[in-house]
């Protein structure tokens, strides 16, 4: 298989970008078993940087690592350094809640609430102690708008968001997240559960969103990953099925001239 | 392939069916039997005075309005005591506890709660709250016992409805930087909510029925009026059926069936509310 796809050219990243995301010898458990390897990855500011790799490599532990969802796993213990613009997130000081607002998170199936679209949007604000309704309305609309979904809601605000399509309702769900203004998006294969319509949508919107947003992608994909990404990381696993980091650069590079040898046989599809 | 084989082995298929639809009508023949009976029996007794008058003559005479609206008082105070304390064990269980002997501990107990003979409960509730708590013979000590042997269903069907609630809600919650309080207050327990309540139902009508706890803690024979306080003596409409059953001579036939009937129509409401409440959910989720 060959890779056919347009890769950005002129990717955001710069040297001088600046770290919003850091991981340094990462290791991480769930139990006994190591499901992370001595991972150290810089992740830069308002750019998009994709994770990759074959199924079961760690993909999407990897990515919960930096909103602390791994620790609803009884078991889950992680090693080394995860850092939030140099703040260390899993120091015991850290407010689990206030991170999350800071670091928010989209799921690999629309998950909104059985709720209206409105209090889907309003939920995070809600939560945060935002009362006043007319300010609540100023929140879902830019929320709305920034998702690209204001169009196709405006006058359903009030229905139900489990009406609205698949992709809508991935839409809606980058809506509920940007509504509480993190600094950084983590996408858990956003669009695995899309029509290529809805992916399109989507990605549009990633590109978007990235001029203000740092955003962290796992997917599947590999044409996604050439389509929308900055930065790339190439994710697989060691005999005992622990994931560790192959290779790590821009995407272009990447894709296009990769280091090692294994990260070309999977982008080539040799394997996976 | 004879032709003598095939009927053979159809022969043998008719006459399991036909054992299974017979085996299947059995079953289902007392339940019929005993409706029926209870309907010709006691339909001749239901009228206007019976259900809005106090008994008179030992009960021969007059209405059952009493036990009617006893009944009622110990189903309500039953699932007020009941219903607060199984949502909050079955939250804690699902949302907070860990997995250790403790936990198996309650959980097993949890089991066993449902498998105490009733009349267990009843001495139970004479030991400690009519007498240690000094409540007496009223209509709170049966509520309260009642509640005791209703928390068994309460607490499984809380937790059931409760795990029931799909992760990525939950996920969802908590991305957005929801605390777990929240997450459960307005997330997860609006969704396990028609669970709750159907489960709520059902204990409120299985309370409706129970003879032999409230009579060691208040249920009164006779009485000429309704309960004024929850310190007060009351009837109920399963412990009077006994009663008119086996204890007044020259009983008309016709009240008994009737007293039946009323307590068969409540715990059926009761019953016929909670499958709607399922039904309804189960018909939502699958729309959503």
């Amino acid at each position: 298989m060959k890779i056919n796809t347009e890769l950005p050219n002129n990717t955001k990243v710069t040297s001088q970008s600046k770290t919003r995301l850091k991981t340094e010898s990462v290791n991480l458990y769930y139990g006994e078993f190591q499901a992370l390897r001595d991972i150290s990855l810089d992740i830069p500011e308002r750019a998009i940087t994709a994770i990759i790799g074959p199924s079961g490599c760690g993909k999407s532990s990897f990515l919960r690592l930096f909103n602390r969802m791994n620790d609803l796993i009884t078991g889950a213990r992680v090693e080394g350094k995860v850092e939030l613009d140099g703040i260390p997130i899993y120091d015991s000081t850290i407010d689990v809640v206030e991170l999350r607002k800071r670091v928010g998170m989209v799921f690999q199936k629309p998950n909104p609430f059985p709720m209206s679209v409105f209090e889907n949007v309003a939920f995070g604000p809600r939560r945060h102690g935002r009362k006043n309704h007319v300010e609540l309305e100023d929140i879902v609309e830019k929320s709305l708008r920034q998702a690209a979904l204001w169009d196709e809601v405006e006058d359903k605000l009030e229905q139900s968001a489990l009406a609205l399509s698949g992709g809508q309702q991935q839409r809606l769900c980058i809506a509920r997240v940007l509504a509480v203004e993190p600094e950084v998006i983590l996408m858990d294969e956003p669009c695995s559960a899309l029509d290529p319509i809805a992916t399109l949508r989507i990605e549009d919107l990633m590109r978007s969103l990235s001029d203000n947003y740092t955003i962290v992608i796992v997917t599947h994909n590999m044409q996604q990953a050439a389509r929308v990404s900055d930065m790339a990381a190439f994710l697989m696993m060691e005999e005992d099925r622990a994931g560790i980091l192959v290779e790590y650069g821009p995407t272009t590079e990447l894709f296009t001239n990769p280091k090692d040898k294994r990260t070309e046989d999977y982008i080539t599809g040799r394997f996976g | 392939m004879r032709a003598g084989a095939v009927s053979k082995r159809q022969f043998s298929q008719r006459t399991a069916f036909s054992l299974l639809i017979i085996a299947t009508i059995i079953v289902v023949l007392p339940v019929l039997a005993i409706v029926i009976q209870i309907i010709i029996g006691g339909a001749d007794a239901i009228n206007w005075e019976f259900l809005t008058e106090a008994p008179s003559q030992a009960g021969k005479a007059g209405g059952i309005l009493p036990a009617i609206v006893g009944t009622f008082y110990l189903m309500l105070g039953t699932i007020v005591f009941a219903l607060p304390l199984g949502v909050m064990a079955g939250i804690y269980l699902t949302e907070y506890a860990r997995d250790n002997w403790f936990t198996r501990v309650i959980n097993l107990a949890i089991v066993n709660l449902a498998g105490v003979p009733s009349i267990v409960y009843g001495l139970f509730g004479l030991g400690v709250f009519v007498l240690l708590f000094h409540f007496g013979m009223s209509l709170l000590s049966a509520s309260l016992t009642l509640a005791c042997q209703a928390l068994a269903m309460t607490v499984t069907t809380s937790r059931e409805a409760i795990l029931a609630v799909p992760r990525e809600y939950r996920e969802g919650s908590l991305a957005v930087g929801a605390t777990k309080l929240q997450t459960i207050r307005h997330v997860v327990l609006p969704q396990a909510l028609p669970g709750i309540i159907t489960g709520a139902v059902l204990a409120m009508s299985r309370a409706a029925g129970e003879t032999a706890p409230i009579l060691v803690v208040g249920a009164a024979f006779l009485l000429p009026g309704l309960p004024q306080s929850p310190f007060d003596q009351f009837m109920a409409l399963p412990y009077h059926l006994y009663t008119v059953a086996a204890h007044v001579p020259g009983m008309p036939k016709s009240t008994m069936w009737g007293v039946a009937l009323v307590l068969l129509v409540v715990v059926l409401l009761f019953n016929i509310l909670a499958t709607i409440i399922r039904l309804r959910t189960r018909q939502r989720r699958l729309n959503a």
